[in-house]
C-alpha cells in the first residue's frame, strides 16, 4: 500500500516541480522566478523525502536538510540584494 | 497494528503530495504575484510537513529507528517560509511603486513600515523614505 502512496507522491511532486519551473520561465515579474525557485526547493525536499521512504535509509535527511537552508538563504539573498543593492552591508 | 501504520503513512503521503501539487497549481493560475505568494508559502508549507510526518512514522513505526531529523526540517520550514514570503513581497512592492497607491490608510502620522524610515527620523521630514529610495536607486 506504501508503494501506491509513494508512486501517487512521486507523480504528483514532479508535476509540481513542472509547474514550478513554467512558472520560473514566464515571470512575468523578477520576484515571480524567485518564489518559483523557493517553491521548487521545498517541492524537491519532499521528493527526497519521499525516496528516503523508498528507499528504506535514513541517510537523505541530511540532504533535506542541507536543501531547506540553501533555499532559504538563497531567496533571502536576493530579496535583500534587490531591496538594497548588497546582500551584507 | 502494522496495517494500521501503512494507512496512516499512505494517507500522510498521498495528502502532503496533494497539498504540494494545490500549491504549485495555485502559483501557475493566480494572476498576479502578491496573490500568487499566497498558495505556495501556505499549501507547499503543508505538503512538506505531510511528507515529513509520513516518513517520522514510518520510520518510527515500521523500521524501529526514532529519528527527529524530520523535525528539525519541518520546524525550519514552518519557521522560513513566512519570513522568505515577507522578502519576496517588500521586494515586489520595491521594485513596482505604482502598487502603494492601492495601500489604505495606515490611520498614523508615519506610513506602512516597509516604505517609511523610523518614526523617530520620519518626524521632520514627512515621505522622507520615498526619496531617500529614490536617490538610492
Amino acid at each position: 500500500m506504501i508503494e501506491y502512496a509513494l508512486n501517487f507522491g512521486f507523480c504528483a511532486l514532479s508535476l509540481a516541480v513542472l509547474l514550478n519551473l513554467w512558472r520560473l520561465v514566464r515571470g512575468p515579474a523578477l520576484m515571480d522566478r524567485v518564489l518559483a525557485v523557493d517553491t521548487m526547493v521545498i517541492n524537491i525536499i519532499a521528493l527526497i523525502i519521499l525516496f528516503g521512504i523508498q528507499q528504506r535509509t535514513t541517510i537523505f535527511f541530511e540532504a533535506a536538510l542541507l536543501f531547506a537552508m540553501f533555499g532559504f538563504i538563497a531567496t533571502v539573498a536576493y530579496c535583500r540584494f534587490v531591496l538594497r543593492g548588497d546582500v551584507i552591508e | 497494528m502494522t496495517f494500521l501504520l501503512e494507512l496512516v503513512v499512505s494517507v500522510l503521503i498521498v495528502l502532503g503530495a496533494l497539498f504540494a501539487l494545490v500549491g504549485s497549481i495555485g502559483m501557475v493560475k493566480l494572476p498576479e504575484l502578491l496573490t500568487r505568494l499566497h498558495a505556495p508559502t501556505k499549501a507547499t508549507t503543508l505538503g512538506v510537513g505531510g511528507a515529513l510526518a509520513a516518513s517520522m512514522v514510518f520510520f518510527a513505526g515500521l523500521e524501529g529507528e526514532l529519528s527527529i531529523h524530520e523535525l528539525l526540517i519541518t520546524t525550519f520550514l514552518f519557521l522560513t517560509a513566512p519570513i522568505s514570503a515577507h522578502f519576496i513581497a517588500k521586494a515586489h512592492l520595491h521594485e513596482h511603486p505604482e502598487l502603494r497607491d492601492g495601500l489604505p490608510p495606515t490611520g498614523r502620522p508615519q506610513g506602512w513600515s516597509t516604505f517609511e524610515s523610523l518614526p523617530a527620523a520620519d518626524a521632520d521630514d514627512e515621505g522622507d523614505g520615498d526619496d531617500a529610495r529614490a536617490a538610492h536607486h
